[in-house]
């Protein structure tokens, strides 16, 4: 060993000035992370899981601070050890060639860093039980609102059974005021694959799964826009399932849902586009109230123009969206299940104008 | 198939017609060769993987990038998983578990020899099966596929109505195939690890990389069989009218989920156990002392063994388990934290008080300790039912399992290749080129899964193609794929190191390292017949023995 030892202490700066370097950066990202995390915003387009914005979102937002702490008490002291363990007992230059006293074990150590991880691990335990117990047994009030979601491939069917309204991928839901709570319980199905229902600000998430009822809900405390999207994987469009959930105030809310119960616009203006659409295939499965056409295959249109986006949110409700998305879907979102519907310009145009009328 | 088998091949190769020499690598039945071939083979595999996760990053670097189709980001993603876990890690485990378990417990092959040649030949058919859907995968069609629905393959996403062609059936054969060749492994490890130590080696003699790899190899033979029975019912799903996974005619898609994840947790143990089993010989070497707390050590791996086995509904917490079943399963992952961390706590309680030298194994040990402490800790959060059903799918999922996997485990196995590369090649690798692979991958291994903890705080899933500007996910997908080419550029190190020291390397002899196990008594590389004479051993550090005759382990244990 004596040889080695010999030229030791100039490596050992320089990779105490590369480890320093390493510490720097992580530093800095994490730093970073902070700022990122801190930055204020109205409408909530970064979906964070640390600015909750509704009780089951709230009490994990507790937990996982609670448990990072914890675990993060566990990490300076393991690390400060394994630094000081490096930097203390690192062989030496002037070192003899003599090995190290030959220790074996302690049973006192073992015991005390096995005792002591097992108090950690119950306390953390009934930290997380109660939250899983708040959470997921937690009573349905008689003024929820509810609402059954129902996953496909590749966007969100919302039915509110108590209003009577049919809408997709935007889901709007009231606030709810903890003097009179109104919360939203969602009834979670699946016509397909697994998917996953995941606002960060609003609650964790919870799958869809066919063949099996899950539950969730939420008690927003405040208006706007939340994001989201799917969060399992459901096939070749699973990253442009995306999910908005417009939380407004209880007459926004009222004035929505009665305008969603609403028949289609009857308008006999744009009936040109209204017979392409009763006449191709889009009626297969798509639904418009009052004219007759009932697919379910795909998103309700009854009121398409409510709402701000199209193809599950992959792109702005636009004319010139719109119109791409009936000529080539693949442009916005390739193997979307809607198909190109090769339509001549005129007809397109015409059907365009006509689901433009669908307010 | 004796006399074969125990000829003293010439140690020039070279000079054996190459034919000859091909011949004798595909019969070979030594357990040596085997080891060996189990390394390369994931070695290859490890550069596909590598360049798939490439791809991937690069189609993510920027929002709405299209670098590829959706179509073909699923498929890598699924192929980079697959081949990752059943092509790489347990593959390459097994080489090194191959090669020095009998060197270690004075053996002269595994038990059973040709079990162990067909395991190998079968595992490595599995990963061909598997890459041959790139060419065969759409059957019908006649246009290269490749598996698409994810490692797990979650059902109904397997049923025909959502995976028409082949591809899905050439993912379920080649994990069934390979499957078989690890369930045979498994129990060759057991059976020589029972059966033919050396005199003199007691169990509670035996050098802890023999203990970890026989907890290991049961693990396998509990998890795998779950995972070839799911496999057979998918394809009797698929093919004979079968309804197990179907949703559609009243199958159940989350008994797929249970099936999968009762192998898929305990596999990660799987893979990390041999892990812990090479730092658990390295540290102590590299430290100058003994392992700390042996029998602790052994009773821990044990306790995880069986704790492990109880855990694996945490990967389902969102699929709306009852209360009672996400805190039950919310106890056993908190608690497989605690055998865990006693074994950190025994590799610092190792190097506390030693004379730690900071050769290129050594440094890659501290590095597993650091990144799989933090692996650990984040494991604790993703354990807490509620946190999870923030985190659970997302990029935070994505960068703890690869903190255990390429931050843990990948770590370890560097370690092992320049701890154990003398031995198996005489040659020593080069410490400059080591120290200079050490540092570029612990400096991109940082950049890439440091930053990729924050997307999924913020909100974002695993396994889309793309996502939305505007989110605050553009920054950390930059410095993920940045970080993904310097990773890159130090396996191209490490490569370039392997073959130069392959070649021009020092020569190493018998122990360069001034170690303790049975394996460096004998020449480098070892004859094929491993031991002259078979060994008799009266302590854990039989070569300290021999070295101290003055102060003797045997004296103390």
């Amino acid at each position: 060993m004596v040889s080695e030892n010999a030229k030791r202490r100039t490596p050992r700066e320089r990779d105490l000035s590369r480890l320093a370097g390493v510490v720097a950066l992580l530093v800095g990202i994490l730093l970073a992370a902070g700022l990122c995390a801190a930055r204020p915003s109205s409408d909530h387009p970064v979906p964070n899981i640390f600015q909750p914005q509704s009780t089951p979102a709230d009490s994990i937002d507790h937990l996982s601070r609670f448990v990072l702490s914890i675990t993060g008490l566990i990490f300076l002291v393991v690390f400060t050890l394994l630094v000081y363990a490096v930097a203390k007992f690192r062989s030496k230059a002037t070192d003899d060639t003599r090995e190290p006293a030959q220790v074996y074990g302690s049973t006192q150590i073992e015991l005390a860093w096995t005792i002591i991880p097992i108090l950690i691990v119950v306390v953390l335990f009934a930290a997380t039980a109660r939250v899983i117990h708040g959470i997921q047994d937690a009573p349905k009030p008689p003024t929820a609102v509810e609402v059954t979601a129902i996953g496909h491939q590749f966007w969100w069917e919302f039915r509110y059974p108590g209003l009577g309204v049919v809408t997709a991928n935007e889901l709007h839901i009231p606030v709810s005021d903890p003097a009179h709570p109104t919360p939203t319980f969602l009834k979670l199905l699946s016509a397909d694959t697994d998917h996953s229902f995941w606002i960060p600000q609003l609650a964790g998430k919870t799958d869809l799964i066919p063949n099996r009822v899950n539950e969730m809900w939420m008690d927003p405390h405040s208006t706007g826009i939340y994001i989201g999207q799917c969060a399992q994987y459901c096939g070749t469009q699973h990253a442009k399932m995306l999910l908005r959930v417009s939380v407004d105030s209880p007459a926004d809310f009222q004035t929505w849902a009665s305008s969603q119960k609403q028949p289609a616009n009857q308008d006999e203006k744009e009936i040109a586009g209204r017979h392409v659409f009763e006449n191709t295939a889009c009626v297969n499965c798509h639904a418009v109230g009052g004219i007759g056409a009932t697919g379910r295959f795909g998103p309700d249109l009854t009121h398409l123009m409510s709402r701000q986006t199209i193809a599950s949110g992959a792109a702005d409700n636009t004319h010139e969206n719109l119109r791409l998305w009936i000529q080539n879907p693949d442009a916005i979102k390739p193997g979307s299940l809607m198909p190109a519907m090769q339509l001549g310009d005129a007809d397109l145009d015409a059907l365009v104008r006509y689901l433009e009328t669908l307010r | 198939m004796s006399s074969d088998a125990i000829a003293i091949r010439t140690a020039d190769a070279s000079s054996e017609p190459w034919l000859e020499t091909l011949h004798g690598w595909v019969t070979t039945v030594d357990h040596k060769r085997l080891g060996i071939l189990y390394i390369v083979y994931a070695l290859l595999f490890l550069v596909i993987g590598g360049i798939e996760a490439t791809i991937i990053r690069i189609q993510l670097i920027f929002p709405h990038m299209s670098f590829v189709s959706p179509q073909v980001f699923n498929r890598l993603f699924t192929m980079h998983g697959t081949t990752m876990i059943f092509f790489v890690a347990m593959p390459i485990l097994f080489g090194f578990a191959n090669y020095f378990v009998p060197l270690m417990i004075g053996a002269r092959d595994m038990a059973f020899p040709r079990l162990n040649a067909f395991s190998f030949w079968l595992t490595a058919f599995g990963g061909l099966l598997l890459y041959f859907s790139l060419v065969g995968g759409s059957g019908l069609y006649g246009a290269g596929s490749a598996p698409d629905v994810g490692w797990w393959a979650y059902a109904p996403l397997t049923s025909r109505a959502f995976s028409p062609g082949h591809s899905s059936d050439y993912w379920t054969i080649s994990l069934l195939v390979s499957g078989f060749g690890s369930i045979g492994t498994a129990i060759n490890l057991i059976a020589t690890i029972l059966s033919l130590r050396c005199p003199g080696m007691t169990l509670g003699r035996m050098p802890l990389f023999a203990w970890m790899n026989m907890v290991m190899s049961g693990m396998v033979l509990i998890a795998l069989t779950p995972l070839s029975a799911a496999q057979i019912m998918l394809m009797v799903d698929r093919y004979l009218g079968g309804h197990f996974f179907d949703t559609q005619a009243g199958g159940s898609a989350a008994i797929w989920m249970h099936f999968f994840w009762i192998f898929g947790h305990p596999e990660v143990y799987i893979l990390i156990i041999p892990c812990f089993a090479f730092v658990s010989e390295i540290v102590p070497v590299f430290s100058r002392k003994p392992i700390f707390g042996y029998p602790v050590m052994v009773g821990a791996t044990v306790c995880i063994g069986f704790v492990s086995m109880s855990v694996w509904a945490h990967h389902m917490f969102t699929i709306g388990m009852n209360s009672y079943a996400n805190s039950f399963f919310t106890i056993t992952t908190m608690a497989v934290g605690v055998p865990t961390g006693i074994k950190i706590f025994n590799w610092l309680g190792t190097m506390w008080g030693g004379k730690l030298i900071f050769k290129t194994p050594m440094l890659f040990c501290v590095g597993f300790l650091f990144q799989f402490l933090i692996a650990g800790l984040t494991g604790i959060m993703l354990g807490a039912a509620p946190f999870d059903w923030q985190l659970g799918n997302s990029y935070f999922v994505v960068a703890h399992f690869h903190y255990v996997i390429v931050g843990g485990i990948l770590f370890a196995l560097f370690g092992a290749f320049y701890y154990w590369f003398p031995k198996i090649t005489g040659r020593m690798m080069s410490e400059s080129l080591g120290k200079l692979h050490f540092w570029l991958f612990l400096i991109g291994f940082h950049l890439t899964f440091d930053s990729m903890h924050i997307p999924g705080i913020l909100g974002m899933p695993r396994r889309i193609y793309t996502y939305e500007p505007g989110r605050g996910w553009e920054l950390w997908n930059l410095l993920c794929t940045i970080g993904t080419f310097v990773q890159g550029i130090a396996i191209l190190i490490f490569v370039a190191n392997l073959v130069i020291s392959y070649f021009k390397g020092a020569k190493a002899g018998n122990d360069p390292w001034d170690a303790w196990t049975l394996e460096w008594s004998v020449s480098s590389p070892p004859p094929s017949y491993n031991f002259a004479v078979i060994p008799a051993v009266a302590s854990r550090r039989p070569l300290w023995d021999c070295k101290h005759p003055e102060d003797t382990d045997s004296r103390y244990e």
